[in-house]
């Protein structure tokens, strides 16, 4: 399991006291609101529409059952008894007090959490693979060099005034689970004919307004010089990244305005510049951080469990729900079990305190103390064996927690949007809602299969909506809500952008307009055609049609 | 002419400094929690004035952000023209059990309801 070594609770604790000591001043008015702002951003603090809101790193998306308890803690005696789980891994408090926040600090320091670079030009907390160290296909658990590379960025002086924030993700796997395309940079682990591992090093991936995949700058960088290379990235960008416009001053618009091949030179000829020695990742180090990372102690299990298959053989729900939200595990007699936060009508990502504290108790029972977030706003336990997967399920389904659409079309992702979000131009959870309302007959869901729906507030695109199957974006037009609908984007091997169909629709038309893509997929698909793979082989222009014929 | 013609004008809000909550200047330059207090300026001098008051009381570090927006008052109901300004005085459209319209301070109008 993940934890802070000294050094790094010395550090936590002290950026409490000070965040206590800014956040006095700027109450008694020693510091004004400009003076203050960048200090509370860096602790996670932003103003939002109806209060403050708090945007708590989770480090890999790894929570045990302590971290997860006192989340709920602090939704109860701070926030309004919930939280909000983002695409990025983070918890998001939407009703914080200022004069509050820094006891709400402390609180999480208590278990070795903080806010700390979840906000600013800075390299933000590094993401990955919600299965790491647990799938079955996983080359190897990519947080320790997630972890590499968090302690190397964190502070680093060179990289604190960065022309624009910074977001890395990371996967050990070859199935891609992190987006690691649409990151500023992606690692991706590979393994040689002779069983060495080196990492795909893939640069200026990004969503908002301007949604690029990335390129592939190095196919297979040998591990121990992962940290030189990104150095002599970071270099490259620092100096000729764009600071005079803070729309072009992200990596991607870098290497979009200099083209991949002239991007790639500069990156060797800065790496070549410089003594190798300085940088090369010591195996004795990595060895290190990876015991934070150590798998659990797995029993010697049989594949098969008579327990679960004979529950599965009575139960129908079970079964269904056996389908969409188990996933393979590496050890035998193990299943992955992910956690679906988005019931019927539900808001996508919200947990109560109520179900962040049975989450955390299943975790502590069945899942040596481990519980993950995704970045599908849902929550994960990574070991469970298949002998307890049933009793898991009952409690699930006790808290409103075992909807069975993991990865299917109820499984929208959604960011807060106008309801929530001072910069939204339009509402997205509604949206989400009366998606999931429509799409509410399970059978019918898994009828339809794998379908991404993602939904952004505005062209920041927290919602990810470039990368849906189906993408909704919601825009203002005259002071009105409206929404863009886009298809074929994905965040997976294949990442794409999705396309724009054409002209927007009002709120209460999208349901309809989503049910006609999908009718039109189900008309048009092979036998075994998942959604993507149809619309890729069909391409727009029937559901332009089905969407844009005359009525 | 009717006596409770509409009158158009605008409202200066903020958000408080302690807590974030949303409020709105009052005719008698106090910050109501609820926009039914906030006094209307329909001319553009009492709007410029209404802004100095605020940043004043940014200075003062009672509130943060103070801003201008476009509303009527109607038969003494005061009704945000955007729909940002509405979700602000009430609360999330998806928690309705939430924010001021839960506690009594929403405006004299209904939530949004789905889309
Ligand atoms: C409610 C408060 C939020 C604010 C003020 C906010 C603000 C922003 C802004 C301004 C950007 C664009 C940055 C850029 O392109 O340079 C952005 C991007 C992003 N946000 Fe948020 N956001 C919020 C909530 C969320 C939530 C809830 C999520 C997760 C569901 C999220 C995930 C992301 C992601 C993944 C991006 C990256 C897009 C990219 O790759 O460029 N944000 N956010
Ligand atoms: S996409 Fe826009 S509306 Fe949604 S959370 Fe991000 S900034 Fe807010």
């Amino acid at each position: 399991m993940y934890r802070y070594d000294e050094f790094d609770s010395q550090f936590v604790n002290d950026r409490v006291s000070q965040f206590r000591d800014q956040a006095n001043r700027r109450l008694t008015g020693e510091l004004s609101e400009d003076e203050f702002r960048p200090l509370r951003l860096m602790n996670g603090l932003y103003l939002q529409l109806h209060a403050y809101m708090l945007r708590i790193a989770v480090p890999y998306g790894s929570l045990d059952s302590a971290k997860l308890n006192t989340l709920a803690y602090i939704a109860e005696k701070w926030d309004r008894g919930y939280g909000h789980f983002t695409t990025r891994q983070n918890l998001q408090f939407n009703w914080i007090k200022l004069e509050d926040t820094a006891d709400i600090l402390a609180k999480l320091a208590e278990v070795e959490m903080h806010a700390i670079q979840t906000s600013g030009n800075c390299i933000r907390n590094v993401t990955t693979d919600q299965w790491a160290g647990a799938a079955a296909d996983e080359i190897a658990d990519p947080r320790p060099i997630g972890e590499l590379v968090r302690q190397w960025s964190s502070l680093h002086p060179e990289f604190s005034y960065l022309p624009r924030k910074f977001k890395i993700a990371v996967t050990g796997s070859p199935n891609d689970r992190a987006a690691v395309k649409v990151h500023d940079i992606g690692l991706r682990l590979h393994l040689n004919d002779r069983g060495e591992r080196g990492w795909e090093v893939l640069v200026g991936g990004g969503l908002g307004r301007t949604p690029v995949i990335a390129v592939t700058v190095r196919d297979f960088l040998p591990e121990h010089e992962l940290i030189g290379y990104l150095e002599a990235i970071m270099r490259v960008y620092n100096l000729y990244g764009r600071r005079d416009n803070k729309y072009k001053a992200r990596i991607k618009i870098l290497v979009h305005e200099i083209g991949a091949e002239k991007f790639r030179a500069e990156v060797e000829s800065e790496y070549a510049r410089r003594p190798h020695a300085d940088t090369k990742v010591e195996e004795r180090e990595l060895q290190r951080i990876s015991a934070y990372f150590a798998a659990p102690k797995f029993e010697k299990l049989p594949r098969w469990s008579a327990t679960f298959e004979e529950a599965r053989a009575k139960n129908k729900d079970f079964a269904n729900w056996v389908r969409t939200n188990i996933a393979a595990h590496r050890a035998d007699g193990y299943a992955i079990v992910n956690i679906s936060l988005k019931p019927e009508g539900g808001i996508p990502g919200d947990a109560t305190a109520d179900q962040m504290r049975v989450v955390a108790d299943l975790g502590q029972r069945y899942s040596f103390d481990e519980i993950r977030v995704s970045h599908h706003q849902n929550l994960v336990l990574p070991h469970v064996k298949r002998d307890d997967l049933f009793a898991i399920w009952k409690v699930l389904q006790a808290s409103d927690l075992a909807t069975s659409n993991i990865g299917l079309a109820g499984d929208i992702i959604a960011c807060p949007g106008l309801d929530y979000c001072s910069l939204a131009t339009a509402r997205s959870i509604p949206i989400a809602q009366s998606i999931s309302r429509r799409f509410a007959d399970l059978n019918r869901q898994h009828e339809i299969g794998p379908l991404r729906i993602n939904i952004s507030g505005c062209i920041n695109a927290c919602g990810h909506h470039h990368v849906g199957h189906i993408g909704i974006l919601g825009l203002d037009k005259k002071g009105e809500e409206y929404y863009q609908i886009t298809l074929g984007g994905s965040s997976a091997d294949s990442a794409s952008i999705g396309t724009i169909l054409g002209p927007g629709f009002a709120g209460e038309d999208v349901p309809d307009a989503i049910e006609k893509i999908v009718n039109t997929y189900l008309a048009h698909r092979q036998p075994g055609e998942e959604f993507l793979a149809a619309y890729r082989r069909l391409g727009p222009q029937p559901f332009k049609e089905a969407l844009y014929a005359a009525a | 002419m009717t006596t409770n013609a509409t009158e158009k004008g605008k409202i200066l809000t903020a958000n408080r400094l302690r807590d974030g909550e949303v409020v709105f200047l009052t005719h008698s330059g106090e910050w109501s929690e609820n926009i039914d207090g906030a006094v209307l300026a329909t001319e553009p001098q009492a709007q410029a004035a209404l802004e100095a008051r605020g940043k004043g009381d940014e200075r003062v570090n009672l509130v943060t952000g103070t801003y201008l927006f476009d509303a009527e008052r109607r038969d003494g109901h005061v009704f945000a023209s955007h729909i940002k300004e509405r979700i602000r005085s009430l609360g999330p459209t998806v928690r309705v059990d939430l924010g001021k319209q839960a506690e009594g301070k929403g405006g004299h109008f209904a939530a949004l309801q789905g889309v």
